[in-house]
C-alpha cells in the first residue's frame, strides 16, 4: 500500500537518527519516576491520583462557571482575561498587547499552548524579536525544529549535536563542548535578552479561579524571570487548566514533577497572582536604586484558549483528554515512543500517548491520523498517568473515527463478503483484515496444514504485503487443524469437582496455540475442577485494535451473553490470553451495559490467578509438574501487568520450585497485529530487542503469557517460547 | 522513627544540593557575615528581630548591583522539611529578583517556620491566600537543567543555596 511506504521510511529514519537519544532519556525519566513513587509509597501516590482525577472531572464539568470566576478574580486583581475562540484569535490578541506596550522584544517561558497556536511565528511576523528562555526550547528554536516531547522538547538531541548547532549558529569565542559550557553560554545569551525584554510570555500549568493565580512549574527558574522582569506579562493557557483554588492544587503539586521527570517537586513551583508586588526591573537605568526605579504599572493578561476544547468537553470520548496535566509520563512509559520519539509519535504540537486526543481535538482527525496507529493499546500509560486517563480508549475512538471515510473507492460488497464485520463502509481493507482475524483463523484452521503451507509461499507473502501491508519478514501464525474446542468436545472431565470452570477459548488459544489451552485444562482438572471449553466467539480485541468499535461491541455482546449463561450456571470463567481478559476488565465497561460488564468482570480470572487461588484454598500442588530448581525466564504480557496479574504466575512458579527471572522491559513490541504491519515491523523489532537482550544468553526456559509476546520472542531469540501453564501442567 | 523536623529539613536540603547551618538568634549576625560573599544584594527580612541593616548587603539595589551581585539574601517564612523547599515571596522589596539573579542565594529562615511536608505547607498557603498574600515561589535546590546533555546547576537562577536557620524555639 502506498500510504504505508512513506511511513516505513520515516520511521526507519527516526529510529536511526533520534532513537538512541530518546530511549536513553525517556528510560531515565521512567527509572526516576519509579524510584520516586517507591519513595512516597504507591498507596499515597494512588490517593493523589484518585483525588487529582476527581478534581479534574469536577472542574471540567463546571468549566464555564470557573472561567467566569477566573475572569472576576483576575480583573479584581487588576489584570485582564481574554478568552480566545481559536488560534488566530489568540495570536491577534497577544500581538495587540505587545503593540500596546510598544514592545520590541519578547521573552518566553516554555508553553505547549503557545506552540499550539504558533504564537512565535505570528509575533515575529509583526516585527518582534522573540526568544525562548527554557534551554530545551531554546535549542529547538535555534535548530528551527519542533519539540519531540511535551516535557523535554529537545530530548532527541545529543550534547554533541547541540554543540555543533550552537557553534555554527553563534560562532562563540570558546568551544562549547560540554554541558557546562553550553549552559553558561545560553544563560548569558538569554539573560541579556530577558533584561532587555518588554513583554514576558509564559504558559500556566494551572490557573486558580478563586484567587486569579497561575501556577508555573520549572527547573531553571526562567518562568519567574519572564513573568517578573518585564512590566507586561502575558500568560497563555488552555481553558482546561483551571482548577477552583489553591486547595485543589496540592495533589497536582505532589504529582506533576514526580510523573514528569521523577522529582519529588520541581525546583521552582511558582504561584503568581498578578500583578505581583515584585518591582519590575528597568535595566535601561542601571545605576538607579530600587531596581531602576521603574514607575511603570505592571500589566497582566491571561489569555485562555478554547481552540476546540469546548467541543472536546461535550464529546464523551474525548473529554478526558482535558484532564491531562502535560507531564509526558504516557510518552515515557510507551515502548514505541521510546524508540521513535515525538517526531513520529506526535502531531502538529502534542506528542506521545495523549497526543491523539489533543491533536484530534485541537487540530482535527487528519493531524491525529498520522501517528494514531503507533498506539498498540498495551495500556501501560494508563497506570503512568497521574490523572488516570484511559489513553488507549481515546486512541481507539479516534482510530474508529479516522477509519470512516478511508478507502471509499473499495467495492464494499466484495469486502463485506470477506470480512463479516459491523463496520460502516470506508474502513480500510487492511484494518478489516486484522479486525476479522477470527474469520481468517477459522478458515485457516479448517484448511490447515494446506493453508499454512500456502501462506508461507513467497508469492502469497508478496501479495499479502502488497495488498494488506503484512510484512514478509514476519512469520505468520500457523493454524492448527484441530482447534481447542474440537479437542475438548465430548471429553469427560472431573466427575465430582471442587469447582466448575469454563475455559475461554480465545481466538489464539483456539486456533493457533491449542496446546496452551489443553495445558490449562489439564492443570485445572488436576486441581479438582471440572472444565468445559464452550464453542464461543472472539472477545472483540482484534477489531478493537483496528478501531472497529461497532464490530468489537457486537462481539462483546455475543460473548457476554454466551459466557453469562455459564456464569449463571455457577461456573467461573478462566482466560489464558491476557489481552482477552483485559477486554473483560477494561474495554467491556465501555462496550456493554453496566450489569453485564460487572458480571463478567467479577466472574472471570486469568489462568494463573485462578491456579494461585486454588492452591491457596488447599488444592494439592503435587498434582502439577514441579520445577525442581529449573530456571525460567518469564515475560508477562503488558496488559496482564497493568491489571496487576504478573505476580500470580511468578508466585505459582516459585511455589512449584522454579527459579524465575522476570523481564524488566516495558513491552515486547509486538502488541497483536502491530508487528505484522510493514511500516511498523522494524519498530516492533527495535522495541523487542530490549527484551531479547535480557533473555538472550540465558539457559533458562523462556515463557511468555501473551500470544504476541510468544511470537516476538520466538522470532527474536529463535528459541521455542511457551506459555508458563505448559510448564506446570501435568 | 521520629526525627526532629530541623534535622529532616537539613537532610533534605543536602539531598537537593543546598547547604544549611543552624544558629541561635544572638549568633545570627556573625553567621550571616560568614555566609555572605560580596558583593551582595538583599530584600528586607520579614522578621522583627533580624535585619540586614548591619551587613554589606545592598537593599533596593540598582539593576547593575542586582546583575553583578555574587550573593542574594532573602528571608523566608516557610521551609518544608521533607523536601528541602523554601518559600520566596513576592514583595515590594524584590525578594524574587534577589533570590533569582545572583549565583548564590542565602535564605534566612526561623526554625519555627519549618513545616513537615507539602500537605502542611499547603495548609499554611491556604491561610496566606486568605490573607491576600498570594504570590510566591517554592524553591527547592539550585536552578538546574538537563537540556544540554547532562545535569547542570545554575541556569536562570542560582547555582548554590545556603539556608541559615535561626533557632527560635
Ligand atoms: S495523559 Fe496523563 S500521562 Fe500523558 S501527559 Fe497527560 S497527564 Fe501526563
Amino acid at each position: 500500500m502506498s500510504e504505508t511506504g512513506a511511513d516505513a521510511d520515516r520511521i526507519r529514519h527516526l529510529l536511526a537518527a533520534e532513537g538512541d537519544q530518546i530511549k536513553a532519556n525517556t528510560r531515565l525519566f521512567n527509572e526516576e519516576r519509579y524510584a520516586q513513587i517507591d519513595d512516597v509509597g504507591s498507596e499515597r501516590h494512588e490517593r493523589y491520583r484518585t483525588r487529582a482525577r476527581e478534581i479534574k472531572e469536577d472542574a471540567i464539568d463546571r468549566l464555564p462557571d470557573l472561567i467566569e470566576r477566573t475572569r472576576a478574580s483576575v480583573e479584581h486583581n487588576g489584570g485582564t482575561v481574554y478568552v480566545a475562540d481559536d488560534a488566530a484569535d489568540a495570536r491577534e490578541y497577544v500581538a495587540e498587547v505587545a503593540a500596546d506596550a510598544d514592545a520590541e522584544r519578547v521573552v518566553k517561558s516554555k508553553s505547549m499552548t503557545t506552540e499550539e497556536i504558533d504564537l512565535n511565528e505570528a509575533l515575529e511576523a509583526s516585527g518582534l524579536d522573540v526568544w525562548e528562555t527554557d534551554l530545551g526550547e531554546f535549542v529547538i528554536q535555534v535548530a528551527e525544529e519542533s519539540p519531540s516531547h511535551i516535557v523535554g522538547p529537545s530530548l532527541h538531541k545529543s550534547r554533541e549535536e547541540i554543540t555543533a548547532l550552537f557553534e555554527e549558529r553563534f560562532d562563540p569565542d570558546e568551544s562549547l563542548d560540554s554541558a557546562q559550557a553550553l549552559t553558561a553560554f545560553a544563560r548569558e545569551f538569554l539573560g541579556e535578552r530577558i533584561e532587555a525584554a518588554d513583554v514576558g510570555i509564559t504558559g500556566a500549568n494551572f490557573v486558580l479561579a478563586e484567587s486569579g493565580s497561575i501556577a508555573l512549574v520549572t527547573n531553571e527558574g526562567n518562568a519567574r524571570k519572564c513573568a517578573s522582569v518585564p512590566d507586561t506579562h502575558v500568560a497563555v493557557a488552555g481553558i482546561e487548566k483551571i482548577i477552583p483554588s489553591v486547595e485543589e492544587l496540592h495533589p497536582f503539586a505532589e504529582l506533576i514533577a514526580r510523573s514528569a521527570t521523577g522529582q519529588a517537586i520541581p525546583q521552582y513551583l511558582s504561584l503568581l497572582s498578578p500583578p505581583v508586588e515584585t518591582p519590575a526591573v528597568d535595566f535601561d537605568r542601571p545605576d538607579e536604586p530600587g531596581f531602576g526605579g521603574s514607575d511603570a504599572e505592571r500589566d497582566f493578561h491571561l489569555v485562555l484558549i478554547d481552540n476546540g476544547r469546548t467541543e472536546m468537553r461535550e464529546d464523551d470520548d474525548l473529554r478526558e483528554t482535558l484532564y491531562c496535566i502535560r507531564c509526558g509520563a504516557c510518552a515515557n512509559s510507551c515502548a514505541n515512543f521510546q524508540s521513535v520519539g515525538g517526531h513520529a509519535f506526535g502531531g502538529e504540537t502534542y506528542t506521545g500517548g495523549i497526543a491523539t486526543g489533543w491533536e484530534a481535538g485541537v487540530e482535527g482527525l487528519d493531524a491525529a491520523a498520522e501517528f494514531n496507529d503507533l498506539c498498540t493499546g498495551c495500556s501501560r500509560c494508563v497506570d503512568a498517568c497521574p490523572v488516570k486517563i484511559d489513553i488507549p480508549w481515546i486512541n481507539t475512538v479516534v482510530r474508529d473515527r479516522i477509519n470512516r471515510g478511508k478507502d471509499p473507492e473499495i467495492e464494499d460488497k466484495l469486502v463485506d463478503g470477506l470480512v463479516p464485520d459491523e463496520e460502516e463502509s470506508g474502513t480500510p481493507l487492511r484494518k478489516r483484515f486484522f479486525g476479522n482475524f477470527e474469520t481468517v483463523a477459522k478458515l485457516g484452521s479448517a484448511t490447515a496444514p494446506v493453508s499454512n503451507a500456502v501462506a508461507s509461499l513467497t508469492a502469497v507473502r508478496r501479495a499479502l504485503d502488497a495488498g494488506l501491508g503484512i510484512d514478509v519478514r514476519r512469520e505468520l501464525p500457523a493454524f492448527e487443524r484441530e482447534t481447542l474446542v474440537e479437542w475438548a468436545d465430548g471429553r469427560t472431565t472431573v466427575a465430582d469437582p471442587e469447582r466448575r470452570v469454563v475455559l475461554y477459548p480465545d481466538v489464539y488459544t483456539n486456533y493457533v496455540q491449542p496446546e496452551r489451552g489443553k495445558a490449562a485444562v489439564r492443570t485445572l482438572e488436576a486441581l479438582g475442577c471440572a472444565v468445559t471449553v464452550p464453542d464461543v466467539g472472539g472477545s472483540g480485541r482484534a477489531p478493537l485494535s483496528q478501531g472497529m468499535i461497532a464490530t468489537a461491541r457486537s462481539k462483546a455482546e455475543h460473548l457476554a451473553a454466551d459466557l453469562g449463561a455459564h456464569l449463571d450456571a455457577g461456573r467461573d470463567v478462566v482466560v489464558v490470553e491476557p489481552s482477552a481478559l483485559a477486554m473483560f476488565r477494561r474495554e467491556y465497561e465501555k462496550l456493554l451495559p453496566a450489569d453485564e460488564y460487572e458480571r463478567l468482570d467479577e466472574g472471570s480470572y486469568e489462568v494463573f490467578q485462578y491456579v494461585y487461588g486454588l492452591l491457596e484454598n488447599g488444592a494439592d500442588p503435587d498434582a502439577l509438574t514441579a520445577g525442581d530448581g529449573s530456571g525460567v525466564a518469564y515475560h508477562s504480557h503488558c496488559q496482564q501487568r497493568t491489571l496487576g496479574l504478573e505476580a500470580h504466575t511468578v508466585a505459582v512458579l516459585e511455589d512449584l520450585g522454579y527459579d524465575v527471572l522476570t523481564s524488566d522491559v516495558e513491552c515486547c513490541g509486538m502488541a497483536g497485529s502491530f508487528g505484522y504491519k510493514s511500516e511498523y515491523y522494524e519498530l516492533s523489532v527495535d522495541v523487542g530487542e530490549s527484551l531479547a537482550d535480557q533473555f538472550e544468553d540465558t539457559d533458562r526456559t523462556v515463557v511468555a503469557s501473551g500470544t504476541s509476546c510468544t511470537d516476538q520472542l520466538e522470532a527474536l531469540l529463535a528459541t521455542e517460547t511457551r506459555h508458563p501453564i505448559q510448564l506446570v501442567a501435568p | 522513627m521520629s526525627t526532629s523536623p530541623i534535622r529532616e529539613f537539613e537532610r533534605s536540603l543536602h539531598r537537593v544540593d543546598a547547604t544549611s547551618s543552624v544558629v541561635e538568634p544572638d549568633g545570627f549576625d556573625a553567621a550571616l557575615a560568614d555566609a555572605v560573599e560580596e558583593p551582595a544584594v538583599g530584600a528586607p527580612l520579614p522578621f522583627e528581630d533580624l535585619s540586614l541593616a548591619d551587613h554589606p548587603v545592598a537593599l533596593d539595589p540598582s539593576p547593575r548591583e542586582l546583575r553583578e551581585a555574587r550573593t542574594g539574601v532573602t528571608g523566608s517564612r516557610l521551609g518544608i522539611a521533607s523536601l528541602g523547599t523554601v518559600a520566596v515571596e513576592s514583595r515590594a522589596g524584590g525578594d524574587e529578583l534577589t533570590a533569582l539573579f545572583p549565583e548564590y542565594h542565602v535564605v534566612v529562615l526561623r526554625s519555627s517556620d519549618v513545616r513537615p511536608d507539602l500537605r502542611s505547607a499547603f495548609a499554611w498557603l491556604a491561610d496566606e491566600f486568605d490573607a491576600g498574600r498570594d504570590s510566591l515561589v517554592f524553591e527547592t535546590g539550585p536552578s538546574a537543567t538537563g537540556d544540554m546533555g547532562a545535569l547542570v546547576q545554575g541556569v536562570h537562577g542560582p547555582e548554590a543555596i545556603h539556608v541559615l536557620l535561626v533557632d527560635d524555639e
